[in-house]
């Protein structure tokens, strides 16, 4: 221990991030390394362009927006903390310790983790997912071979479903209730490496 | 009910057969005997009885149907099956036709007999099981469910033997002739959970699929374990304990790791045996599915003849040659397959029960001590639960979802012993294990107190602990959605955060698996039926002719062939905006009951509107979820073992991702561009409802030009493959079967304004890969527009695909580009 706590005073505020977040020092520190390696101009913060050199994202049919979600719309830079503090969402779901009903809902609990998914889809950030974003979703998840009605359809359909008050977008309680069924401590979860 | 009496008597009226017949049998050897001695025959004899020709065959085949009998007759009511498994009733069946034979016979002529068990009753059981194992879940958990098959079963073993060896030199069952080995020997040989009581127990409660799994993947692994510490301890005790030192111990322990892989091995050899040979059975498609009985069914005796685990073999063969399988087998193989194996894997399993319970009816081999038996009970529950918590508390570290307590509660309870823990009981040497007839008492009654008691116990548990039970409901669109985008999200996130997940294996073994054993085990042409919207045309297509053609039976005559104009007007009532006259009559009309799809009773009318708009949005349901499963990016962690649908995905991997990159690096372009430019991003097209859509697309000519373009156009250099298709459906590859599959090429919202005049002609995939870096070419595809048109008309995957048809021939050629944007590429 004394030597990972050594190192964490490379990272400023490493206590408190790991209080905030519920990383522990190991991977704190492991993920300092990836950030740093993420930055390549060692400018001590990450641009969307450092998102862009990872292959495998280009990828990834939501490789964009998960870029997108790591840099909000008026940021072009992106600090440590904030990386980490997105990455948090991923921590699998822990047993419930008891907090305090003041402190914020942690980013790993399924409301933190839903958040962060309907984030994915509302990208103008007023709430709701309207019919277009959707349809911006399943376009970027299908094939080419759908063509565009069967798309509308689609979105049509799936709104249908999970529109309980009928206003032609989902809202983050309409969404969280049409994936209650789904296990989303496992399905948004990853082991973090130490 | 009339069934039910009737069903009775049947089996009444077998039972009485079968105790006829061995009596039978002796007289008949007698008079046989006697005619024989009679040298010369006095006369031609009309009819003879010949019992000893066709007596073995004969038998069993009555064995067969009077087992089928029971279950039918148990089923009858499913009042009793509620509360009692079948299992259970199937044993007490048994219980009843052995009493009727030993009070005929005065001795069990019938009894389960291990040979019969382990190459007969066994084999389709466990080839059934494997054929149909959930691969990713079962890969997924292979971890937990190895700890349990290995440890659990030695520690159930070893702590069983111990305490019941412990108990016994305390005095509590009196006077036996049973030494440390041979108590652990027994130990062995009841530790096992048996596959065949679990699925038979589980399978009516349906609790959820990883509880499911990790109680049933350790029933078939333990064999492994099972079939090791058996031999093992069964050579120890001939050898005599002052012969076991160290190198015998370690000798077993090593036969524990060859026993183990090997089967496994030679269940995979055996697979991929059965993929190549289904590779190369084009032309026998009629007897394919016979490969795939035999094949399997060599593997476990060839893991027997080499004295390794048959179940594991057996297993692995089912695991590792289903994907390939039912890729490659024509579709009515795979049906075949599945339905004979279950029929099989089901009268097996049925005779099974049935047996133990007649085997059970035997005066000869009960012995009754009742300190072994209670104690062997009480010890197997305990330990069970111990090693349960114990493994699942060390397991839960290292799990991502851990395992709560009320799955583990279950899964204690689950630990069924069944006939596997008999047949290793009867195969005991009675001249090295005294005390033989005692173990097999006492397994018997293992046997039934778990299948019978814990089975019946089962289901209410289950209810009362609230066990989270097995999702079976439709799942939404949005949870499908969803679904997969979280998979892709956690790809992203793992490579953000630089992990090497679970999913660097599954990467490696899915390169490898489709470099190399794709090639080798796949039919070409199983690799290349990539046509999923064919398949969706193609199936609806069939069901609507079958309708088409019930629908004019039943209106008494062909009429709708013969009367062109009935046709029409049947269309008409259909909604006006969606179909025209169509070249292709027969499709068109077939596509007319393509509504009625969902509709089991054709009751299209020609006056049901409203009916048909209710179909129609159905029919959109169905589509919506189709299209959804289809064609949703699978992403590098999908490993979906299951049907050759899935296939179609897996090999279009490649195209997918290059689909992906292409639009990744077309929106950067954009971005790019309108950083530098300092424009807006790209407009979308604003929401429209579906009538609003339908007239856009109706008065396509004014379509074009209000859109608002942007620079998003020059970003189409990257990629001609977008092409506004307002001229309808889904080019039907399976038409330029040959080609290169034409990937029918629909624009991303975004964009749409900047492919409009682009043409609908998708280019080839090859030309995808290198596409033109102007858009000089792709107003080059314009003209080429024209000519999808002729193809138009066998896309009916949808009735927007349909009215898009229409449309296609009301359309004008394509406007050329408006003037801005030319400036703007220029």
């Amino acid at each position: 221990m004394g030597s990972s706590s050594s190192s964490l005073s490379h990272i400023p505020d490493g206590q408190q991030l790991m209080g905030e977040t519920g990383f522990s020092a190991a991977h704190l520190l492991r993920l300092h390394e990836r950030f740093e390696l993420l930055d390549k101009d060692s400018r001590g913060h990450l641009r969307p362009e450092d998102f862009e050199e990872i292959r495998e994202l280009t990828e990834n049919p939501v490789g964009g927006r998960i870029i997108g979600a790591f840099f909000p719309p008026e940021k072009e830079t992106l600090d440590f903390p904030s990386f980490v503090r997105i990455l948090a969402h991923f921590r699998p779901t822990g047993k419930n310790r008891s907090r305090d009903r003041t402190q914020p809902e942690p980013a790993n609990s399924r409301t933190g983790k839903l958040k962060f998914a309907f984030k994915l889809y509302d990208q103008d950030r007023d709430g709701k997912i309207s019919r277009d974003e959707l349809l911006q979703v399943l376009r970027a998840m299908l094939g080419l071979q759908v063509t565009e009605e069967q798309l509308q359809s689609i979105a049509e359909r799936a709104i249908q479903e999970a529109d309980l008050n009928s206003d032609g977008a989902i809202s983050f309680d309409e969404f969280k209730k049409s994936l209650e069924k789904v296990d989303i401590e496992h399905k948004m979860s990853i082991r973090f490496l130490k | 009910m009339g069934l039910r009496r009737h069903a009775d008597l049947w089996l009444l009226g077998s039972a009485m057969l079968l105790c006829c017949v061995s009596p039978l049998k002796a007289e008949v050897k007698n008079s046989e005997h006697e005619s024989h001695s009679n040298s010369n025959i006095t006369g031609i004899p009309i009819v003879t009885f010949k019992w000893e020709h066709v007596e073995t065959p004969y038998l069993v085949a009555l064995w067969v149907l009077v087992s089928f009998l029971c279950k039918l007759v148990i089923e009858a009511n499913h009042h009793v099956t509620n509360i009692i498994p079948e299992s259970a009733l199937l044993i007490c069946a048994g219980f009843i036709l052995g009493g009727i034979i030993w009070g005929a016979d005065l001795q069990q002529t019938f009894k389960l007999t291990p040979t019969v068990f382990f190459f007969y009753l066994l084999p389709p059981i466990i080839l059934d099981s494997g054929y149909h194992m959930p691969n990713k879940l079962f890969f997924t958990n292979l971890g937990a469910i190895l700890v349990y098959a290995v440890i659990g079963t030695c520690w159930n073993a070893a702590s069983l033997g111990l305490s019941l060896w412990g108990c016994h030199k305390g005095g509590a069952m009196g006077e036996l002739d049973i030494g440390l080995l041979q108590y652990l020997l027994f130990g062995s040989l009841i530790a096992a959970v048996d596959p065949v009581a679990v699925l038979a127990v589980f399978e009516q409660v349906h609790v959820n699929e990883v509880l499911f799994i990790l109680v049933f993947g350790e029933s078939l692994l333990n064999d492994g374990v099972t079939v090791v510490l058996f031999n093992v301890f069964d050579a120890f005790v001939t050898l005599g304990g002052a012969q076991i030192d160290a190198v015998e111990i370690i000798k077993g322990i090593i036969s524990f790791f060859v026993v183990a892989f090997g089967g496994s091995l030679l269940g995979f050899v055996f697979g991929l045996l059965m993929c190549f040979l289904t590779r190369c059975t084009k032309n026998i498609q009629i007897i394919e599915p016979g490969f795939i009985f035999v094949v399997g069914y060599l593997s476990y005796l060839t893991a027997e003849m080499l004295s390794l685990s048959a179940i594991l073999s057996c297993v692995f063969c089912g695991v590792c040659c289903q994907k390939y399988i039912n890729a490659n087998m024509n579709e009515n193989s795979v049906k075949t397959v599945k339905y004979a194996m279950k029929v099989f894997a089901n009268g097996s399993e049925t005779m099974i029960f049935v047996f133990l319970g007649i085997s059970a009816i035997d005066k000869t081999i009960w012995v009754w001590n009742t300190g072994f038996i209670l104690l062997t009970l009480l010890f197997i529950f305990i330990y069970r639960f111990i090693g349960v918590f114990i493994q699942t508390w060390i397991l839960n570290r290292f799990r991502l979802v851990p395992l709560e307590f009320i799955d583990q509660l279950i899964m204690g309870f689950g630990g069924l012993r069944g006939a596997v823990a008999y047949g290793l009981a009867v195969m005991m040497d009675e001249n090295k294990i005294k005390e033989k007839n005692l173990m097999v008492s006492t397994t018997l009654i293992v046997v039934f107190f778990t299948v019978i008691v814990q089975g019946i116990i089962m289901k209410p548990l289950v209810k009362w602990l609230k066990v989270k039970k097995a999702t079976e409901s439709e799942l939404t669109l949005i949870e499908k959605v969803q679904n997969r985008v979280f998979d892709h999200m956690l790809v992203a996130i793992e490579d953000i955060s630089g992990q090497i997940g679970h999913n660097y294996m599954r990467d490696k073994w899915k390169n490898f698996e489709e470099k190399w054993m794709m090639w080798l085990l796949m039919k070409p042409s199983a690799r290349k039926k990539q046509d999923h919207v064919f398949n969706v045309f193609h199936q609806l297509n069939l069901k609507d002719a079958v309708e088409y053609v019930s629908e004019g039976e039943s209106r008494g005559s062909l009429e709708f062939i013969r009367n062109d104009s009935a046709i029409i007007d049947f269309k008409k009532k259909l909604g006006e905006d969606i179909f025209d006259t169509m070249p292709d009559v027969t499709a068109d009309t077939s596509f007319d009951h393509g509504i009625v799809l969902r509709d089991p009773v054709p009751s299209v009318s020609l006056e049901m509107h409203e009916q048909t708009m209710n179909g129609l949005r159905e029919m959109e349901d169905l589509n919506s979820h189709h299209l959804l499963q289809e064609h949703l990016y699978k992403g590098r962690k999908q490993h979906r073992h299951k049907f050759s649908r899935n296939h179609l995905t897996i090999n279009t991997d490649e195209d997918e991702v290059q689909e992906i990159f292409q639009r990744t690096m077309r929106r950067r372009l954009e971005s790019f561009k309108s950083a530098k430019m300092g424009m807006g991003p790209p407009k979308i097209i604003s929401k429209h409802t579906k009538k609003e859509q339908q007239k856009l697309f109706s008065d396509s000519g004014s379509f074009f030009p209000d859109f608002e373009f942007s620079e998003a156009d020059s970003a189409s250099g990257y990629d001609p493959s977008y092409s506004y298709r307002s001229g309808g459906g889904i080019e039907n590859p399976a038409f330029m079967a040959d080609l290169d599959p034409v990937v029918p090429v629909q624009i991303p919202p975004w964009l749409a304004e900047a492919e409009l005049y682009s043409g609908a002609v998708s280019p080839s995939q090859r030309a995808q890969a290198r596409p033109p870096l102007s858009a000089g070419d792709l107003r080059r595809l314009a003209p080429l527009r024209i000519s999808t048109r002729s193809t138009d008309s066998f896309m009916m995957a949808d009735i927007p695909a349909a009215e898009q048809r229409r449309d296609s021939f009301d359309l004008p050629p394509p406007p050329p580009p408006p003037p801005s944007k030319d400036g703007r590429h220029q």
